[in-house]
């Protein structure tokens, strides 16, 4: 296939790695993406993905997790992206470039981010069975299959990635060593100084080093394995598995081949606008580019800055990439270890403060100029200050240089916080986000939040080694502004969720209309209120109900406008305007029939059915007329609502248990139950999720959930505070070895005094963590009795309990209730036209083009309302 | 015939090019909430009521998600400004003029709306 230019100019990127990423953001951000067609060809067989973060994959990261590309990103800017579909040809008179796939691509603009390669020593058996390099996702994935049978690795090369791929073998259980032909590690970044104590705290982690050696030769067996390696000291290493990590070489051999100039060194030759030397048309950015000052670059930041000038010397805007700096910083193995500007001191008459301490691993150089400036310098064993020295770089601190380096207690240290930097300063090197840029977010940006500036300026979104800076600038900037924190819960209430609930059930307050008007804050009493708070108190007025004297149905008089609008609709609100249905399975136990009437209602009403990783099944694709009808059917056949739109109780999953499980010791099925059955519909600050695993192999989980039983030989350990989700927590263990009456009493009072003293939005695992005192706090108060309030907090879970009524049933016998159940309130049977679906996988999914058409006439468009 | 008005249903109207269109019994609206009502045109219009009974209308689409869902979120007041927020991701529209309070380039139409005998 031949694509001939048409009106729209062609941008064609060749490789899709973090540096075409961000070339990819920098278009649509200059709208280039708009005014051209643009071309993606990605060599990898998945798109791009954050490389700096490699290693994570090991502790637990996962490929989806290291992506940099959103898809909708990619679909919303019309950008043609072919994964798997590396290019093999450019012809530059033709100005085309041929994809492996046999494609053909015309072009006006052609950028070339092909990356590097792992540069492999010309060793005899380079290739055997068990040599790895170390670039890649696949490459990590082949390691790891490999390392399975095998119990010593060896690294060749001791340079940063070398040390991390070092500490990622070892992280797989393998006797490691490190074999480097430089006479210390890291012999980029650090001095000899700096190489001796990172040595020795390496070794003492358990990995053999051997520095001043180079490997001559791959020894393998028979079937042509590796089976160990000889060295240029005469030595030979036995072992199973060799990573490669002696460098990266640009791959520049599209550029070669195609008559580009190349350094000699390797290296697309460019200017300072990143076009190549050869050809207007053509650019190169990344780790493939040779720089206009004859460097090319191995870090992430300067390609990001190589991508920014491209883009817009693309848009005909003014920039240029004229250099950049090498500092870094790296974890692993626990090691900090950081160096930046000018680390070895090249430039004339500069002078080093050094402090060194073998004993402890701790090496940290300054580079000063004669004047005092600070011009770089070297940092092991302890990073702390790498975020405001690096930003220092360039400028004279405010205090002696020696005050930096020394160590917390040895007198002269110094804390310097980054409030003391100019704002000219670098904070986040990968973004090139300065100082005063990050300011302005939290001033003129109104950032509160570490997240919201990250958004915003970008700053911390790479390596994430300037985050704690980045954190300590916002709080600095926040109190400078004279924002004192509020507490809060929103702008109709100065207090908290827990002063509040206090509020309520000390006053027995029991509408929000009252709580607004005596308690909310001067200018908001008398008003409607807000989406924050009015859900807050809807849920502490419903979890207090039956004790203050309100309705505990939640669609009841006013309580019905305070939900959130899932629970108005006791549904759970899709993409499309649809919903999902979500009946109760206690424990996960379901009966044949149970499942048949499920499967009959879903498929009567054309409903997409999933099992939900909480041992349940959901029905989506609803309308919102149609949830009654559902819900009528499912009541009859003894369904309730599983409160699966609510904050409050989730699921107990269970496991099988010692009815069936040869290990089991107590009957785990039949607790979970008992347990779901008591907690459904407690309305709660945030989501409840429990579990019962019936011996400590944990197949339900229950560590994982806001309380968590394992059975035990005898009774139950019950653990709180667990969460899945984007911060896992494991639970702690509350008590011990409790009988069912026990277990029960405790999570009442553990339940109830959550509710009580919680945040809004706080699940159980980040309230532990933030209350004073902790888990030991929280075991006096619930099993000590230290505050004597449990007999109190007891009560009001028996009134819970003995309260319980199932939403559903009481609002399908409500005819008043049903009337909101609705497409339209004036054509109450015209279903509404947006919700509609296509096929998928024998299912259905909500049709997403109908939701960007809507069905919305050109002169409403014409008024102004946005369009997307 | 004339009716006193407090037993008579009022009217819900929304105003349309130079016509009022009658949408439904005010008593359908829960003070605090909104519903959805379609146009004779296609188009699809929430309406709500605050607790002092003053009613506002806007387009039922939500700009950001697409979804037909505005009628479905709660509502509030901003620094004077009743509003209500998104049911998908929570973006806030002025409920008087159909500006986005989170987003100042994004407005959905707003329409007149009166209660009448
Ligand atoms: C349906 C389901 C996914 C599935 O297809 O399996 C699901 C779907 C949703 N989850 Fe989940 N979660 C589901 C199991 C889980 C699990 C697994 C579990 O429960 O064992 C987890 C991790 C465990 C945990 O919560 O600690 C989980 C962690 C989350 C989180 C992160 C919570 C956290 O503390 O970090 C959210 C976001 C939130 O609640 O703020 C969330 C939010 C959601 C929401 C409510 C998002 C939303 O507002 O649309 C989804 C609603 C689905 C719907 O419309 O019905 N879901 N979600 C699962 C329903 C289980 C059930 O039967 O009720
Ligand atoms: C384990 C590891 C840790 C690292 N840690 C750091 C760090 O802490 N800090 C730092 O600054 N840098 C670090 N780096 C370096 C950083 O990852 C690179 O500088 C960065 O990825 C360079 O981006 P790039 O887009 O130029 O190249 P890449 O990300 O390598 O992308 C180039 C892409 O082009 C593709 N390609 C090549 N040829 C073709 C073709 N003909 N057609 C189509 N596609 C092609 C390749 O497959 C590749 O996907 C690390 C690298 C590794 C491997
Ligand atoms: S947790 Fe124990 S009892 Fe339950 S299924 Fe697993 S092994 Fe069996
Ligand atoms: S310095 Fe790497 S993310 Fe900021």
């Amino acid at each position: 296939m031949t694509t001939t230019p048409g009106a729209t100019p062609t941008i064609v990127l060749v490789g899709h790695g973090m540096v075409g990423q961000r070339f990819l953001e920098a278009l649509a951000g200059r709208g280039l993406t708009a005014t051209h067609r643009v071309v993606v060809l990605c060599e990898e067989p998945r798109p791009a993905y954050d490389r700096v973060a490699l290693t994570s994959y090991f502790s637990g990261t996962s490929p989806d997790e290291l992506s940099l590309t959103d898809m909708r990103f990619v679909e919303d800017h019309g950008i043609e992206l072919y994964v798997g579909d590396p290019a093999v040809a450019v012809d530059r008179e033709a100005r085309t470039v041929t994809a492996g796939s046999g494609a053909v691509f015309a072009y006006d603009t052609l950028v070339l981010a092909t990356g590097s390669f792992p540069f492999v020593p010309p060793v005899p058996h380079k290739e055997a069975a068990g040599c790895f390099v170390y670039r890649t996702i696949e490459d990590l994935l082949a390691i790891e299959e490999y390392a399975k049978n095998a119990s010593t690795g060896a690294v060749v090369g001791g340079g940063l990635l070398g040390l991390e791929a070092a500490g990622a073998l070892k992280g797989l259980g393998l006797t490691s060593h490190i074999v480097e032909f430089a006479p210390r590690l890291m012999p980029v970044q650090v001095d000899e100084g700096g190489g001796a104590a990172l040595l020795r705290t390496i070794e003492e982690m358990g990995l053999t080093v051997h520095t001043g050696v180079g490997t001559q030769e791959i020894v393998v067996d028979d079937a042509g394995a590796v089976t160990g390696m000889k060295l240029s000291d005469g030595s030979e290493l036995a072992t199973d598995l060799v990573v490669f990590s002696a460098g990266v070489r640009p791959r520049d051999q599209l550029a070669r081949d195609c008559g580009l100039s190349v350094g000699e060194r390797g290296g697309i030759t460019v200017d300072e606008q990143c076009r190549t030397v050869s050809d207007p048309h053509v650019f190169a950015i990344g780790e493939c580019a040779l720089a206009a000052d004859g460097r090319v670059y191995g870090l992430v930041a300067p390609g990001y800055e190589q991508a920014e000038t491209a883009a817009a010397t693309i848009a005909s805007d003014e920039a240029a990439f004229t250099g950049a700096d090498l500092s870094t910083k790296l974890k692993l193995l626990g090691v900090d270890v950081a160096s930046f500007g000018d680390a070895h001191g090249t430039s004339d008459d500069c002078l080093d403060v050094v402090y060194s301490d073998a004993r402890s691993g701790l090496y940290k150089k300054l580079v000063v100029g004669r004047d005092g400036t600070l011009l770089g310098g070297i940092l092991v064993g302890d990073a702390e200050a790498y975020g405001t020295l690096k930003a220092f770089t360039g400028s004279v601190p405010p205090v002696a240089p020696e005050s930096l380096v020394l160590p917390a207690g040895a007198g002269e240290a110094v804390q310097l916080g980054p409030a003391a930097l100019p704002d000219e300063a670098i904070i986040c090197s990968c973004n090139n986000v300065r100082k005063g840029t990050i300011r302005e977010a939290v001033t003129e940006h109104r950032c509160t939040t570490v997240p919201e500036v990250k958004k915003c300026t970008k700053a911390g979104t790479t390596c994430g080694s300037c985050v704690k800076v980045l954190g300590q600038l916002v709080t600095a900037e926040l109190e400078a502004s004279g924002v004192e924190v509020d507490k809060g819960l929103c702008g109709c209430f100065a207090q908290t969720r827990e002063e509040l609930y206090e509020i309520v059930l000390a006053l027995r307050v029991n509408t929000y209309q009252e709580l607004l008007d005596r308690y909310g804050r001067e200018g908001a009493r008398g008003g409607d209120g807000c989406e924050v708070c009015k859900p807050a108190v809807g849920s502490i007025i419903a979890s207090l109900a039956p004790t203050i004297g309100a309705s505990g149905y939640v669609l009841d008089g006013e309580q019905a406008a305070l939900q959130d609008s899932n629970d108005h609709f006791l549904a759970n609100l899709q993409k499309n305007g649809s919903y999902s249905v979500v009946p109760r399975i206690p424990g996960g136990e379901i009966t044949p029939e149970g499942l048949i009437t499920i499967g009959e209602i879903a498929r009567d009403f054309g409903l997409y059915t999933k099992i939900t990783g909480g041992q349940r099944i959901d029905m989506f694709g609803a309308r919102v007329e149609q949830l009654p009808l559902i819900w009528m059917r499912l009541v009859d056949a003894g369904f309730e609502s599983g409160h699966a739109y609510g904050k409050a109780l989730r699921t107990v999953k269970s496991c099988v248990g010692s009815t069936w499980c040869r290990y089991g010791v107590q009957d785990s099925v039949r607790m979970a139950i008992d347990l779901e059955l008591r907690y459904r519909g407690l309305r709660s600050p945030h989501k409840l999720k429990s579990a019962v695993s019936g011996c400590a192999r944990e197949c339900a989980e229950a560590q994982s959930k806001d309380f968590g039983v394992i059975a035990t030989a005898g009774g139950w350990n019950l653990y709180v505070g667990g969460n899945g989700g984007a911060t896992p927590r494991h639970a702690d263990l509350l008590a011990q070895d409790l009988s069912d009456a026990e277990l029960v009493r405790l999570i009442d009072r553990f339940l109830m005094f959550y509710i009580r003293t919680a945040d809004r939005l706080e699940r159980t695992s980040t309230w532990l963590e933030r209350i004073p005192g902790g888990l030991d706090h929280v075991r006096d108060v619930v099993v000590e009795d230290s505050l004597g309030i449990c007999e109190e907090l007891e009560s009001l879970m028996a009134a819970h309990v003995a309260n319980y009524a199932d939403e559903w049933a009481s609002t399908i016998d409500n005819p008043e209730k049903l009337a909101r159940f609705v497409s339209f309130v004036n054509a109450p049977d015209t279903p509404d036209p947006v919700v509609g679906f296509v096929p998928e996988r024998d299912q259905m999914k909500p049709d997403l083009p109908l939701l960007s058409i809507g069905m919305r006439p050109a002169t409403d468009v014409l008024e102004g309302s946005a369009q997307r | 015939m004339t009716l006193a008005p407090e037993t008579t249903d009022l009217k819900v109207q929304l105003q349309l090019a130079d016509t009022w269109f009658t949408v439904c019994d005010l008593s359908l609206l829960t003070p605090g909430r909104g519903v959805a009502a379609l146009l004779p045109d296609g188009r699809q219009v929430a309406v709500f009521r605050d607790r002092t009974d003053r009613l506002y209308a806007i387009d039922n689409r939500d700009p950001f998600g697409g979804a037909a869902v505005l009628s479905r979120g709660l509502t509030g007041t901003h620094q004077g400004r009743p509003f209500v927020a998104s049911p998908l991701l929570k973006q806030r529209f002025d409920l008087a003029t159909g500006e986005c309070l989170d987003d100042e380039t994004v407005r959905v139409t707003a329409y007149g709306v009166r209660t009448a005998v």
